[in-house]
């Protein structure tokens, strides 16, 4: 099998400055370096994959990686990568975000993509903090967790990004985590080959920010409480929800067959390709 | 197949509205995507293309708010389609931030606005001018718009074609600027056939992906633009970059950058602008009115003609980049403009700015919601002329 490395550095823009923007420790390089596997061991060719984000730390992935890529404005890579695919269906759009992008200025945007179905895989990384502005609280901050501008302790209910995605009509969600660097490669791979709209949440570190805040220690020290609070689907559906407190689960925790957005439009273009076009103008003109 | 499908009827005469002449100019200019929110005196563009798009291969889709209609369309022309969307002030405002994303990622598009009274919600059904320097200034940093001014049905189509020409050829965001008036108004127009259009098309790069710079400064500022899947695989950011499109802090690329954006438009200012001047041979004085507005002048320059007050006017098709060179020459040959607009003097700066007080500027400016009559326009020629 190709070293690990190898394969993400046919993925990278050589001409591209490193080091990277991310602090020593940060998960979102091992999350890029996941979705870097995926999209290698799906066989995609370079061209066929556009990678679109919106602003943070998270959304820096795209200017390293080697394939049709698109910085967008804060919380609006959802809506750029849907003129994106509809354009080109047959470019894979993959879009890449952190917690306070897609769900707090991006969430109403995050909750049509999937209730739409647009056919665009979105991966979150949450590290349940906005990194890139100093530690400010995000729409995941746990209930009393300190961030710069929640000096005494959150006191907003957080989403579950999970749920959200359900409950908006995703076709397919997952939940990993950067310590389960392989199984999230794996999810990444199943996420990008569905149609539809597909929801990969990775959990990851944000030492700088939320780990000092909160005396949560190293980098290696909150990706091994990682290790420690995930749960897979298949034990955690034999467990009770007392025995599930405080863990989370990781794996598939969603997949439902639809057709996507893509096919139910086109579905529209082919009927008028089929149909005599003279009789169809003329029908249209007068309406 | 797409293009032998017969759009609209181009064998007579249609009477048909502004907006409508406005989806059909799009649909010949080679628009293949839109998204856009539903809002009122806009919709009926929404409306057509929905119906009409899929007709023709492209997409339809309607947004979650404004915010994503012009990043979906900004998403749709990095991926090679021509890209339109339609709003009126409450939109355009919500607009601002991605319109500024597609000046500096230099993204071709087309956002036409169908002016109502403002500020806020103001007059939803109700004819304004008042977006006039929101059109210029209303994103955030140093950028040159340009902005288009239709006064008729006709105008309406020909200028949607051209807003997309400009767009083209500039890889900017162009503005079509109407207004509740001529959105609605109806018209007796003849349309000409798709295939006898001018259409400009964006310059597509020749090198091959490797020697690749998608913001090359070129004697002429433009750069060419691939798309999406072509094999060119570039970067697009709303970061100031450099030539290669990747982020950049060093001053000498940032102002590199910044100039481009600007001679772009302005070097090209005298291609790029259009007037129309009638009556103006012996004029003294000259009526200055754009949209809608210019309907009425039209005609209250005749009635004056009729009592043999030698008056003209000029109105300028592109309001920004502000046409200078062309209306610069009526300037020193009258003694008083006459500015009517509809709203409490945006435009009217640019002609104060340009005649250097050296000719007397009149305001006629009209915010009620309704429009500015012929009548109105006679009776300040009459004081004038006096």
């Amino acid at each position: 099998m190709e070293q690990s490395s190898n394969i993400t550095h046919k993925y990278l823009r050589a001409k591209k400055k490193f080091p990277n923007v991310w602090c020593p420790g940060c998960g979102i390089g091992i999350a890029m370096g996941a979705m870097i596997r995926a999209i290698d061991g799906l066989g995609l060719q370079k061209d066929d994959v556009a990678v679109v984000s919106g602003i943070g730390c998270t959304a820096r992935i795209p200017v390293y990686l080697d394939f049709n890529t698109l910085h967008t404005t804060h919380g609006r890579p959802l809506a750029f990568a849907t003129g994106v695919k509809l354009a080109n269906p047959k470019l894979k759009v993959i879009v890449v975000s952190g917690d306070g992008d897609l769900l707090a200025i991006g969430g109403n945007h995050f909750i049509h993509a999937a209730r739409r179905n647009m056919d665009i895989t979105c991966i979150l990384v949450n590290n349940y903090i906005y990194g890139m502005t100093g530690g400010q609280y995000s729409p995941t901050t746990p209930l009393t967790k300190l961030a710069s501008t929640a000096p005494y302790g959150m006191i907003e209910q957080s989403f579950d990004p999970v749920e959200l995605a359900k409950a908006s009509g995703a076709s397919f969600v997952a939940r990993g985590t950067v310590y389960h660097a392989s199984q999230l490669s794996r999810l990444m791979s199943q996420a990008i080959a569905r149609p539809g709209f597909s929801l990969v949440e990775v959990i990851s570190n944000c030492h700088t920010q939320y780990g000092r805040m909160n005396r949560e220690g190293s980098a290696v020290k909150m990706i091994m409480w990682q290790k420690e609070h995930a749960v897979p689907a298949t034990v955690a559906s034999k467990m009770t929800p007392e025995q599930l407190s405080g863990k989370f689960v990781v794996g598939v925790l969603h997949d439902v067959q639809r057709p996507g957005y893509v096919d139910e439009y086109k579905k529209i273009i082919d009927r008028f390709r089929a149909a005599d076009e003279e009789k169809l103008g003329e029908v249209v003109t007068s309406g | 197949m797409p293009e032998a499908i017969k759009l609209y009827k181009t064998d007579q005469p249609v009477l048909m509205q502004g907006n409508e002449a406005c989806g059909w100019g799009a649909l010949a200019a080679g628009c293949r995507f839109f998204a856009g929110y539903p809002i009122t005196p806009s919709t009926e563009i929404a409306e057509l293309l929905a119906r009409n798009l899929p007709r023709v291969g492209g997409h339809f889709i309607q947004m979650e708010d404004e915010i994503a209609s012009i990043a979906a369309i900004i998403g749709a022309s990095v991926a090679g389609a021509k890209s339109m969307t339609a709003t009126s002030g409450p939109g355009y405002s919500l607009m601002q931030e991605n319109i500024g994303y597609a000046y500096m990622a230099e993204v071709p598009c087309v956002i036409v606005n169908v002016q109502r009274g403002g500020p806020s919600t103001g007059l939803p059904t109700k004819v304004s001018q008042a977006d006039t320097m929101q059109a210029k200034w209303g994103t955030h940093g140093d950028y040159y718009p340009i902005v288009l001014a239709p006064s008729s049905v006709k105008e309406c189509f020909d200028m949607t074609v051209k807003a997309f020409n400009m767009a083209e050829i500039y890889r900017v965001p162009v503005t079509l600027l109407t207004d509740e008036v001529l959105g609605h108004m109806r018209e007796i127009v003849t349309l000409p056939e798709p295939s006898a259009v001018n259409v400009s098309n964006r310059a597509r790069p020749v090198d091959p992906p490797e020697w690749y710079k998608p913001f090359e400064i070129t004697p002429d500022y433009r750069s060419p633009m691939a798309s999406f899947g072509e094999g060119y695989r570039f970067h697009l950011t709303g970061l100031t970059h450099d030539e290669s499109g990747f982020p950049t802090a060093k001053p000498g690329e940032i102002k590199a950058k910044l100039d481009k954006l600007k001679l772009k438009i302005m070097r090209h200012r005298e291609q790029i602008t259009e007037i129309r001047s009638d009556l103006m041979e012996d004029a003294h004085i000259m009526v200055f009115a754009y949209g809608s507005t210019a309907r009425a002048a039209r005609q209250a320059i005749r009635i004056a003609r009729k009592k043999r007050f030698k008056v003209g006017m000029v109105q300028p098709l592109t309001i920004w980049p502000f046409p200078d060179d062309k209306i610069a020459p009526f300037l020193e040959q009258v003694d008083t403009v006459v500015v009517p607009e509809l709203n409490q003097g945006q435009l009217i700066g640019e002609i104060e700015r340009l005649s250097r007080r050296q000719v007397k500027v009149v305001p006629l400016q009209r915010y009620d919601g309704e429009l500015i009559t012929p009548a109105q326009i006679v009776d300040v020629i009459k004081e004038e002329h006096a």
